[in-house]
C-alpha cells in the first residue's frame, strides 16, 4: 500500500470537528426545513437542541468512530483485536481514533487537563468578583449580559460542571492507562469501545462549552428546576452535554468491569491484585449503575422546557423534589467516582516510598467495595432542607454517618504503613501526603455536614463549598497529580523535573489549605453559596480576599505543572524502565511501556506489596531481558 | 514502645490545641434562638471528635515524617509488616460504635430541633423572585418585615410563588426550602431581641443574592400592638398601595428613584410615553398600567427583558391593583 502524505485531515479530531461543524449546520437547516415545510415558525431552543446533537454525531462519523462497525454491517470483516494503522505515528495517533489503551489514557488525561484548565479559568473569574464586598466585575444592570450578574451565575455553574466533566476524564486517563498495565493485560476487553468512550467526550464538552455562546445559566451545576425552566437556552446545552457525556462513563465502565474481572495475568487472583485495579474497578461499578439517573432526569427536564411535559411541575401534577432524588442517586455516588480512584492512587505510591507493604491490603481492596456500596444510599443527604418527607431525614443521617467507617480504615492503614517506613519524598510521595492531609479535612468536615440538625445550618453556604473542595482536591485532585509525577516515566519514558515538581507542591498545598480553611470560616459566619455579593457587615472581606489570592496561587502552581510536563516531556532525562524500584508490573516494563504492553507471558509469583520481603517478586515476566531492557 | 509514647504524646498535645482553638475563635454568629442553641451544642461536640482524630491522624503522620525518613545511603527495604487483622477489627469496630452514637445524638437533637409547641403562631412566608412576604392570617396582616415575639414559637408555614428559595437567618441557625407545590415548615423559637436578616440559601435567579428581608424580635407586648396597627387598614389608597409595592416583591425590580433595576422606575412612570419592545410607543395611563400588572408580557418596555412573574392577577385583589395604581401615580408630577 502506498503511504499517502500527512495531511490536516490526516488527524482524526480535525475530521472530527469538521463533522461536528457540518452536522451541526445540516441539523439546523434540516429542522428549518421541517418547520418551513409544517409551517411552525422559527424557535431557537429545539432547533438548536436538534441541531447540536446531530453535531455530535457528526464528530463521531468524522473521526471515523464507526468505520469498522459500518464495515461490519456491510459484511466485511473486521478483526476482533484491531490495531492501530502503521502510518499512524507521533502526534497523529494521539489526535485520531487510536485503540491502543495507553493513547487512550493520555487522550483522557490532556482531554482532562484542558478542562481543568477551563473550569478554573471560571473560578478565577468569580473569585476576582468576591474578592472584596459589592459588584466589581460583573455590573451591568441588563438581566441577560454576560458581564452582569447572569455571567456570574454562569461562571459558578460552568465551574462546577466543567470541573466534574474534568475529573471523570481524569479517573478514565488513570484507568484505562492503568488496568491493563497492572494485570499484566495487552490492552483493554473492547478497543473499539474504549475509543468510542473517549471520542464521544469531546463533542459532548465542546456542547456543554457552547451555553456560555447561548446565554449561558443559573442554576449552578445543579440545574434544579423549576428555576432552570426559566433559565436562558444555554442551560439547554449543558445538560445536552452532561447527558452525552454519560455515555462515556457508562460505556467506559463496561470496559473496566469486563478487563479486571477476565484478564487478569495467571496467578493474580483477585486478593493478589493490585489495590488500584480494585479501586477502578469500584468506581466502574458505580458509573455503570448510577449515571443513567443523571441523563435521566436531565432528559425529563430537557423535555419539561421543550414539550411541556410537567414532570417537575406541580401545575400539571408534578414533583419538584422527585428531580434532586433522581440528580443525587447520581450526582453523590459520583463522588466516590473521583474520591476512590484517587484514594487507589495513594494505597499504590505509599508503599513505594515507605518501602514497607501495604498495611491490611485486603481490607484497603475491600473497603473501596464497601465505600462504592454504602454510597449508593446515602444521596438524600444532600436534601435535609430540601422539603422531602421528614422522616426519612434520621435513616439518611445513619447511612450518611456509616461512610465513615470504611473511609477511616484507608487513613488507619495508610498511617500503619507510614509506620516504621523508611520514607523518601520525590514529588508523587509529597502529592499522595498532601492528598491524606486535604483528604482528612475534607472528611473531618463531612458529620457535621451529616447530622441533620447542623447540617440545616451549614447547607448552602460556604462551609460545604470548603468541605467538598477539600474531597475533591485530597481524594482526587492531588493523587491525580501524584499520578501524573509517578508514571511519567512510563507514559513518556522521561524523567519530570524534579526541582519543579516541589515547587508545585509548595505553592499548591499551602494555597489550597488556605483556600479551603478560608472557606469553611467564611461559611460558618454567614456567606452563602452562589451569590455575587455579601454583606460587609459579615466581616469576612479580608477572608474572601485572601481565597482570591490563594486560587491564583493554585492556578499558578498548575501553570508549572503544565511548564514541567512540556519541558520534561521534550528535553528531560531519559528514564529507567524502574526508577521507584517498584514491585508493580508496570515497573517491570522498559519506559515508555511499549506498544503491546506484554508480549510476553506474565506470571503472578507472589504478593503486590511485599516490600522488605527478600527475594521475592510479584511478578515473573518469562524474557529476563525484558525487564533489563535498559 | 518508645515511639508509641511519643506519637501519643503528640497526638494529645494537637488535640488540646486544635480543639480549644476552635472553641474559642468565634466561629459562628451570636445565637438567638432556642433551636439554635441545641444545633451549637451539636456543633461542640463535632469539634472535639474533629479535633481529636485530626490529631491522631496528622500526629502520626507528622511522628513518621519526622522520625522514620530513610537515613542518607540506606538503601534498604523497611520491615515487612503486612498488617494486623486484630488492629483493623479495631479500628472498623470502635468507628462503627461512636458513629452510632454520634447518630443517635444527631438524631437527639434533631427531634428538640424540630419539637412542637401546640400553642405555636402560624406566620405565612411567602417567596418569590426576589421578594419576602409575611403574612399573620389571625390578624390580617401582611408585612415585608418578619415580626417575631420573644420566646414563643414561632411555626413558619412557606410557600414559594415561582422557584425554590431558601428561608435563613444565620443567627436562628436553622434553614428550610420553599418549594413550589407544596408547603414546608419549621420551627423558630427567638430568644434574644434584636434585628436580623432573612437570607435567601438557595439559587433563585438573577437577584438571588440581594433577596433578603428583616426579622425584628420584640417583647411580646410591643408585637401585640404593632400587629394591632397593622391591622388597621389605612384608608389613604396611595398608603395602601405602597404596602403592596413593598409585600409583593415589586421593590426588588422598580425602583422609586428613578434608578434602573430589573424593571423600569416607578419614578414619574404615570403619563410617561413609553417606547414598547416592538417599535411602538404608547402613554402610561391606567389601563396601561392596569394591562402591565396582569399580563406583564404583552407590553414590554424597549430595553428590558420578560422578567416579571405572570400572576400577579391571582396573587393580587382588584382592589389592591388599583390602590397600586394610585401609588404609582402619586410618584409623577405628569
Amino acid at each position: 500500500m502506498e503511504r499517502k502524505k500527512t495531511t490536516l485531515l490526516s488527524y482524526g479530531v480535525v475530521r472530527g470537528l469538521i463533522g461536528q461543524v457540518i452536522g451541526t449546520v445540516v441539523g439546523l437547516a434540516l429542522i428549518s426545513l421541517l418547520r418551513l415545510v409544517l409551517g411552525m415558525g422559527w424557535n431557537p431552543e429545539p432547533s438548536w437542541i436538534f441541531a447540536m446533537l446531530v453535531g455530535f454525531f457528526g464528530f463521531l462519523i468524522g473521526i471515523g468512530a464507526f468505520s469498522d462497525w459500518l464495515k461490519a454491517a456491510r459484511g466485511q470483516e473486521i478483526t476482533p483485536h484491531p490495531h492501530d494503522p502503521e502510518e499512524w505515528t507521533g502526534l497523529r495517533r494521539y489526535l485520531s481514533f487510536s485503540v491502543d489503551h495507553k493513547v487512550i489514557g493520555i487522550q483522557y488525561g490532556v482531554w482532562s487537563l484542558f478542562l481543568l484548565t477551563v473550569g478554573g479559568t471560571f473560578a478565577l473569574l468569580f473569585r476576582i468578583e468576591l474578592a472584596s464586598p459589592g459588584l466589581q466585575m460583573f455590573t451591568s444592570t441588563s438581566a441577560t449580559s454576560l458581564l452582569g450578574l447572569t455571567g456570574f451565575a454562569t461562571a459558578f455553574s460552568l465551574h462546577g460542571i466543567v470541573m466534574i466533566a474534568s475529573m471523570l476524564m481524569g479517573v478514565a486517563a488513570m484507568s484505562n492507562y492503568l488496568m491493563p498495565l497492572m494485570i499484566g493485560a495487552q490492552d483493554m476487553a473492547f478497543p473499539r469501545l474504549n475509543a468510542l468512550s473517549f471520542w464521544l467526550a469531546v463533542p459532548a464538552g465542546i456542547i456543554l462549552l457552547s451555553s456560555v455562546a447561548f446565554g449561558g445559566f443559573d442554576t449552578g451545576w445543579v440545574g434544579y428546576p423549576p428555576l432552570s425552566t426559566r433559565a436562558p437556552l444555554g442551560v439547554q446545552m449543558f445538560y445536552l452535554g452532561i447527558f452525552l457525556n454519560g455515555f462515556s462513563g457508562i460505556l467506559g465502565s463496561i470496559n473496566i468491569i469486563v478487563t479486571f474481572l477476565t484478564m487478569r495475568a495467571k496467578g493474580m487472583s483477585l486478593l493478589k491484585t493490585p489495590v488500584f485495579a480494585w479501586t477502578a474497578f469500584s468506581t466502574a461499578i458505580i458509573q455503570f449503575t448510577a449515571t443513567q439517573l443523571i441523563g435521566l432526569s436531565f432528559v425529563m427536564a430537557m423535555f419539561q422546557r421543550l414539550f411541556g411535559m410537567g414532570f417537575f411541575d406541580p401545575a400539571k401534577g408534578g414533583d419538584v423534589v422527585l428531580f434532586q432524588h433522581l440528580f443525587w442517586f447520581y450526582s453523590h455516588p459520583v463522588v466516590y467516582v473521583f474520591v476512590l480512584t484517587g484514594l487507589g492512587v495513594i494505597s499504590e505510591i505509599l508503599p513505594v516510598f515507605a518501602r514497607k507493604p501495604l498495611f491490611g491490603y485486603k481490607w484497603v481492596a475491600l473497603s473501596s467495595l464497601g465505600i462504592a456500596l454504602v454510597g449508593f444510599f446515602v444521596w438524600a443527604h444532600h436534601m435535609f432542607t430540601a422539603g422531602m418527607a421528614p422522616y426519612l431525614r434520621v435513616p439518611f443521617m445513619v447511612s450518611t454517618l456509616l461512610v465513615a467507617v470504611p473511609t477511616g480504615i484507608k487513613f488507619f492503614s495508610w498511617i500503619a504503613t507510614l509506620w516504621r517506613g523508611k520514607l523518601v519524598f520525590p514529588t508523587p510521595m509529597l502529592f499522595a501526603l498532601g492528598a491524606i492531609v486535604i483528604f482528612l479535612l475534607g472528611g473531618l468536615t463531612g458529620p457535621p455536614a451529616g447530622t441533620v440538625a447542623t447540617d440545616l445550618y451549614i447547607h448552602d453556604t460556604y462551609f460545604i463549598v470548603g468541605h467538598f473542595h477539600s474531597t475533591m482536591f485530597g481524594g482526587y485532585i492531588f493523587p491525580f497529580i501524584a499520578a501524573i509525577y509517578y508514571w511519567f516515566p512510563k507514559m513518556t519514558g522521561k524523567m519530570y523535573n524534579e526541582r519543579m515538581g516541589k515547587i508545585h507542591f509548595w505553592l499548591m498545598f499551602p494555597a489550597f489549605l488556605l483556600m479551603t480553611l478560608g472557606q469553611m470560616e467564611v461559611g460558618l459566619l454567614g456567606m452563602r453559596r452562589r451569590i455575587a455579593d455579601y454583606d460587609a457587615a459579615l466581616g469576612i472581606g479580608t477572608q474572601q480576599f485572601a481565597i482570591t489570592v490563594a486560587g491564583f496561587l493554585i492556578a499558578l502552581s498548575v501553570a508549572v505543572l503544565f511548564y514541567n510536563i512540556y519541558f520534561s516531556a521534550r528535553y528531560g532525562q531519559k528514564a529507567v524502565a524502574n526508577p521507584w524500584r517498584s514491585r508493580s508490573p508496570e515497573f517491570q516494563l522498559p519506559s515508555p511501556v511499549p506498544l503491546h504492553n506484554y508480549d510476553r507471558p506474565i506470571e503472578v509469583v507472589g504478593n503486590p506489596y511485599d516490600y522488605g520481603l527478600p527475594g521475592s517478586t510479584y511478578v515473573q515476566i518469562s524474557a529476563p531481558e525484558l525487564a533489563a531492557g535498559d | 514502645m518508645k515511639h508509641i509514647v511519643g506519637v501519643a504524646l503528640v497526638v494529645i498535645i494537637l488535640t488540646m490545641l486544635v480543639g480549644i482553638l476552635l472553641n474559642t475563635m468565634g466561629l459562628l454568629p451570636d445565637v438567638a434562638s432556642l433551636q439554635g442553641r441545641y444545633i451549637d451544642d451539636l456543633f461542640q461536640v463535632h469539634t472535639w471528635i474533629i479535633a481529636f482524630l485530626f490529631a491522631l491522624i496528622i500526629g502520626f503522620m507528622l511522628y513518621s515524617i519526622i522520625v522514620f525518613r530513610r537515613k542518607e545511603g540506606d538503601d534498604s527495604d523497611a520491615d515487612h509488616i503486612e498488617g494486623n487483622n486484630k488492629l483493623e477489627v479495631t479500628w472498623t469496630v470502635v468507628p462503627l460504635i461512636t458513629v452510632l452514637g454520634v447518630a443517635a445524638l444527631g438524631a437527639n437533637t434533631l427531634s428538640k430541633v424540630t419539637a412542637m409547641d401546640p400553642q405555636a403562631m402560624e406566620v405565612k412566608v411567602v417567596g418569590q423572585q426576589w421578594a419576602w412576604r409575611f403574612e399573620y392570617p389571625e390578624a390580617g396582616v401582611v408585612s415585608d418585615v418578619l415580626m417575631l415575639p420573644q420566646d414563643q414559637q414561632a411555626l413558619l408555614l412557606m410557600e414559594s410563588a415561582d422557584v425554590i428559595h431558601s428561608f435563613w437567618v444565620p443567627e436562628f441557625r436553622v434553614k428550610q426550602d420553599l418549594v413550589p407545590g407544596i408547603t414546608t415548615e419549621v420551627r423558630i423559637t427567638p430568644t434574644e431581641l434584636g434585628e436580623y436578616t432573612v437570607r435567601c440559601a438557595e439559587v433563585c435567579g438573577l437577584q438571588h443574592t440581594y433577596m433578603l428581608a428583616d426579622v425584628k424580635v420584640v417583647p411580646e407586648a410591643e408585637f401585640s400592638n404593632w400587629l394591632a396597627s397593622e391591622a388597621l387598614v389605612a384608608d389613604d389608597p396611595v398608603a395602601r398601595g405602597q404596602k403592596v409595592y413593598e409585600q409583593y416583591g415589586c421593590k426588588a425590580c422598580h425602583s422609586l428613584d428613578g434608578s434602573q433595576l430589573v424593571g423600569p422606575t416607578f419614578l414619574d412612570a404615570f403619563g410617561h410615553t413609553v417606547t414598547l419592545e416592538d417599535g411602538t410607543t404608547v402613554v402610561a395611563d391606567e389601563t396601561y398600567l392596569y394591562q402591565s400588572i396582569v399580563d406583564p408580557n404583552s407590553q414590554i418596555v424597549q430595553g428590558f427583558v420578560a422578567a416579571m412573574p405572570q400572576n400577579f392577577s391571582e396573587q393580587l385583589s382588584d382592589e389592591q391593583i388599583s390602590d397600586l395604581i394610585a401609588f404609582i401615580k402619586s410618584l409623577s408630577d405628569n
